[in-house]
């Protein structure tokens, strides 16, 4: 079943079409990976999903509503979460602080500080729970944001770059995360430039290139795609 | 619920803070008895600024919104005040006029910050958006000198200000001297307890976090704008209840306590004291306040120009403001001394267990 469905979506920047009557559908309990070279779209087609551009013309819909026009706020509160590119937590509030602002909404008392508890040890961050989120590093400040993405508890968990300035182990780290929520049911959408990280989650995966969707297909029909390999992916990484 | 007291967003917890706090309080409650009443009038006078600072420091320092317009609803809650206080024609009604002028000041805040906020202004242009707002209400009274401009019976009065209305009273009873200063202390208390739950509660968190990052908190599900309208009207609603409280104390209200010079003062208290802590906010702002007074009789200018100062010497030299800057030190030392001791203690029991 389709969870998020993308319907001739098109975004322009003044002269400059980013994103070109795209279709996209994710559906519900795959990890789907959004791939292409850089200036492929693929952050625009990201934030057109999150609600951060509105698209020039088409259609976005969760779980059957459009939600075109909605703001992400509501968005999220319809069961989207979301993790952006660059680190976004709340830098001059504590760690633990930064996942009690995620869950207050949806759980309170003691069994929000037992969340709390559980987010942070899954998060590796229990020792640094009291300090500041801006004094973390970069791998430990992207965790923080996927924890507080996964605090919501989401139908739809969607990650931009989440390895961005990851060493090789944490990206593993975070594969092997991702994998973990989506074997208890979490739909997963995933900007990637990674390959390695792409090969250990991707169930699905969408080639953008131009603005265009250029493939799409399970994992390994796109490894396997010359053209893909042609514009992207360099044929000696491509098996 | 009194748990939300103390938390992140706060300094000052434990045992000992209260201990001072009610000390503090204490000492604030016998002072009428040691001092002469024209010295009591006078403390009253300072404490109705302190409204207006602590909604500035909830904007400002915990919701991250710079507003130059504590004076715009100041002003409006204090001719607000005097218009109704006369038409009502004075007595217990004051008391409804002092709620309805507060009220008024917090719709103008709802309207004007709707249009703000919604409209996306934010940065540096809140604070020129409301500072405009501040200078076009003081340009406007100041031209209503003529006859025309009037309110039922309360005339506007122009330059000169309106004036003729009655003090707060309850029956025959005027508020004022000793009696007007029980209410301040009474309503500073609970208005710093409110704001203290307020910012240590899940509302509270989202403020922080809308001022910390709006896009992010906007990404865990919150209408920030929602959030930040609330702020804006309590913040602008309690510089309008420094106004009603200023004009029922003096009788009068002119426009040069909205103009530019007001409105630039209480930035100048809040950023010196420290605009992330309500407690920094209060203390730092009552000593100014002090010091401004002492100073102006002497020399007014003198006053303004040691206020200039102060700012300038804050930005450079304390940007988080000094009293916090104090406060934060004496708070480090503290706990410093407090884990030295533990040292020792722990040592000497673990001596104490090797002799044994």
């Amino acid at each position: 079943m389709a969870l998020v469905e993308v319907k001739g979506v098109s975004k322009r920047f003044g002269g400059l079409t980013a994103v070109s009557d795209v279709d996209l559908t994710v559906n519900a309990g795959e990890v789907h990976c959004l791939i292409g070279p850089n200036g492929a779209g693929k952050s625009t087609l990201f934030k057109l999903i999150v609600g951060l551009y509105p698209p020039s013309q088409g259609s976005i819909l969760f779980d059957r509503v459009d939600i075109t026009a909605e703001r992400p706020y509501a968005r999220v509160q319809r069961g989207m979460s979301i993790k952006m590119q660059a680190p976004s937590v709340f830098k001059e509030l504590p760690v633990r602080q930064n996942i009690q602002i995620a869950l207050q909404d949806r759980v309170s008392g003691a069994e929000r500080i037992s969340e709390e508890d559980r987010l942070l040890t899954l998060l590796n961050l229990t020792a640094d729970s009291e300090k500041l989120a801006g004094a973390l590093s970069h791998g430990q400040q992207q965790w923080l944001e996927i924890g507080m993405a996964l605090a919501l508890k989401p139908q739809l968990l969607l990650l931009d770059e989440p390895t961005a300035g990851m060493s090789p182990e944490e990206t593993f780290k975070t594969g092997e995360l991702v994998k973990s929520f989506n074997a208890e049911g979490m739909t997963v959408l995933v900007v990637e430039h990674d390959m390695a990280f792409v090969r250990q989650v991707a169930q699905r995966v969408t080639v953008l290139h131009l603005g265009k969707i250029f493939a799409h297909g399970d994992l390994e029909s796109i490894l396997q795609d010359e053209n893909v390999a042609e514009i992207y992916l360099g044929k000696t990484h491509a098996h | 619920m009194f748990k939300l007291l103390e938390g992140p967003q706060t300094l000052g917890r434990g045992k000992l803070f209260w201990s001072c706090v009610l000390a503090v309080l204490a000492g604030a409650l016998v002072y009428p008895l040691f001092a002469d009443s024209y010295d009591v009038g006078n403390f009253a006078y300072f404490l109705i600024w302190i409204f207006m600072a602590l909604g500035l420091c909830l904007m400002w320092g915990y919701g991250g919104m710079l507003s130059f317009g504590q004076t715009l609803f100041f002003g409006i809650a204090g001719y607000g005040y005097g218009v109704l206080a006369i038409n009502m024609g004075g007595g217990t009604a004051t008391i409804a006029a002092l709620v309805l002028s507060v009220a008024l000041a917090m719709i103008a805040a709802g309207i004007l910050g709707y249009f703000m906020i919604w409209g996306g202004i934010n940065g540096i242009f809140f604070g020129i958006v409301t500072l405009s707002a501040t200078l076009v209400l003081a340009f406007f009274l100041g031209q209503t000198a003529g006859p025309e401009w009037h309110i039922g019976p309360a005339r506007l009065n122009g330059f000169n200000g309106m004036k003729g209305m009655d003090p707060l009273t309850v029956g025959d009873f005027y508020i004022e001297g000793s009696a007007l200063y029980y209410v301040m202390i009474a309503l500073i208390v609970i208005v710093y307890l409110a704001l203290r739950m307020l910012v240590n509660s899940g509302i509270g968190n989202v403020i922080a976090a809308t001022r910390e990052n709006p896009q992010r908190a906007e990404m865990l599900g919150y209408d920030v704008r929602k959030y930040q309208l609330l702020t804006f009207v309590i913040g602008s609603g309690l510089a309008g209840l420094s106004g009603a409280l200023y004009t029922s104390w003096g009788q009068f209200i002119t426009p040069s306590s909205i103009g530019l010079p007001a409105a630039a003062m209480p930035i100048v208290w809040v950023a010196f004291s420290g605009r992330s802590d309500l407690t920094a906010t209060l203390v730092g702002s009552f000593l100014l306040l002090f010091g401004f007074q002492t100073i102006t009789v002497y020399s007014q200018q003198a006053a303004l120009v040691l206020m200039g100062a102060l700012l300038l010497a804050t930005v450079m030299l304390a940007p988080q403001g000094f009293v916090l800057g104090i406060g934060k030190l004496v708070a480090d030392r503290w706990r410093g001394r407090r884990r030295d001791d533990g040292t020792v203690m722990a040592e000497a029991g673990r001596l104490q267990s090797e002799e044994s």
